[in-house]
């Protein structure tokens, strides 16, 4: 195997973490993730270096930013399998994060789940996104007080003991 | 603790949280955290934030990776049915060639898809309930139908047999489709219920097989070699399922189509 399919390979685990807490669905997860690396790995005679992890994350946002983008003209597109164990599982649970991250707005969800999961830097998440390192922050910032709202809203705040 | 000279931003509190401030800036910001409890209260709830996200998502990173994400699979391009009843519904189809991931439109394969599944929907409305007129070439030319579609479309038209299913073909007609002609072939069992398969060409080489549903009637859709199919007919998915095999692995038996 070259390396570059060495690098890409080695990233699956992490695009597919990404990809759940993004879309929820562990279907389209799944689905996001493996056009993430068709297209990656059609595009390897393209790929003249730079950080092949930042790359496959940028495929993967933007595709599923199209996805979002186009849901809303057509007809209702559903897993061809609904044996998800995924959305079963949250209906009971109240609100827990994977509902808070639902409530975000798609920008931020993904600023959010870059930085606070994947570990990667403002740095990177500006060039994934292709904005300014003021604006990851500022979406950084929005999102962490939204969810923080959302989870308190139904849990007591934390009593500080002293 | 002294205060530290220039008061602590919230970007640099969050800042310091995803590891991103200068060392000497970190050491003011611990101090200034000791003295403002509500500040430090804000970073905790961030830290358990992550704590929680990754309690809940970083067991996806360690599931065994599906086959359909497996490299090896991905680059030899299989392009196989798995006749099982779950697999049957799940398997990739992965076709060769280049394909277009550019710098910024890294994607517009999938929703063009979609939407011409909604266009091939729509077609499938419109001409289904034509009692008269449903098609332009009757079945009864197959081999004229499928030499003037080929030659108008560009690629390889060819109306799959579906009679292991009860259906008959109508007849076709040439559509114009999202980036150029389109097939729509009509088929039709002895109790009138009716199918059709459209063809386009396809803004990405190949896609897995997905499934949508309307009201009263459902698609499955996939693109192989740059030719994308949807057959549209009962919602009943099991029945649109059946179908689909056939057209797939007819298709399939013709190979590289559209090269």
């Amino acid at each position: 195997m070259t390396a570059f399919r060495e690098s890409v390979e080695a990233m699956i685990p992490a695009l597919r973490r990404y990809a759940r807490a993004l879309a929820r669905d562990a279907e389209i997860a799944d689905d996001l993730v493996q056009d993430t690396l068709v297209r990656a790995l059609r595009s390897e005679r393209l790929f003249i270096g730079g950080d092949i992890k930042s790359w496959l994350y940028t495929i993967l946002t933007n595709l599923n930013k199209n996805r979002r983008r186009s849901l809303a003209r057509r007809p209702q597109h559903l897993p061809l399998l609904e044996n998800n164990p995924d959305a079963s599982g949250t209906e009971a649970e109240g609100r827990d994060i994977a509902r808070a991250l639902a409530t975000l707005v798609e920008e931020q969800r993904s600023v959010l789940l870059l930085v606070m999961l994947e570990g990667l830097s403002y740095r990177e998440v500006a060039d994934i996104q292709g904005i300014p390192i003021g604006t990851v922050m500022s979406r950084l910032a929005r999102a962490r007080s939204h969810v923080k709202a959302y989870l308190e809203g139904e849990r007591p705040p934390l009593r500080r003991v002293k | 603790m002294t205060e530290p000279q220039i008061p602590v931003t919230e970007d640099e509190l969050h800042a310091y949280v995803d590891g991103e401030l200068p060392a000497e800036r970190r050491e003011e910001v611990e101090a200034w955290l000791a003295a403002h409890p509500d500040d430090a209260a804000r970073v905790q709830s961030w830290r358990l934030m992550a704590a929680d996200l990754h309690a809940r998502y970083d067991a996806v990173a360690d599931e065994p990776i599906p086959a359909r994400l497996q490299i090896e699979r991905l680059v030899h391009t299989p392009r196989r049915w798995i006749y099982g009843a779950i697999a049957a519904t799940l398997v990739a189809f992965i076709g060769g060639g280049l394909a277009g991931w550019t710098a910024h439109g890294a994607a517009s394969a999938p929703s063009a898809l979609q939407n011409f599944t909604a266009e091939a929907l729509e077609a499938h409305r419109l001409y289904t309930v034509e009692v008269r007129h449903p098609v332009e070439v009757p079945g009864s030319e197959r081999a004229h139908l499928q030499q003037w579609l080929t030659k108008r479309c560009g690629w390889q038209v060819r109306a799959p047999e579906l009679e292991t299913t009860g259906l008959k073909l109508v007849g076709g007609r040439l559509l114009p489709g999202p980036t150029g002609p389109a097939s729509f072939l009509m088929y039709e069992s002895a109790s009138g219920e009716r199918f059709t398969v459209y063809t386009a060409r396809a803004s990405s080489e190949a896609t897995q097989m997905r499934y949508a549903a309307g009201n009263q009637d459902a698609a499955l859709f996939w693109a192989d070699h740059g030719v994308g199919y949807v057959v549209s007919g009962s919602s009943d998915r099991d029945r649109l399922m059946q179908v689909a095999r056939l057209v797939y692995d007819q298709s399939e038996k013709d190979g590289g189509e559209a090269r």
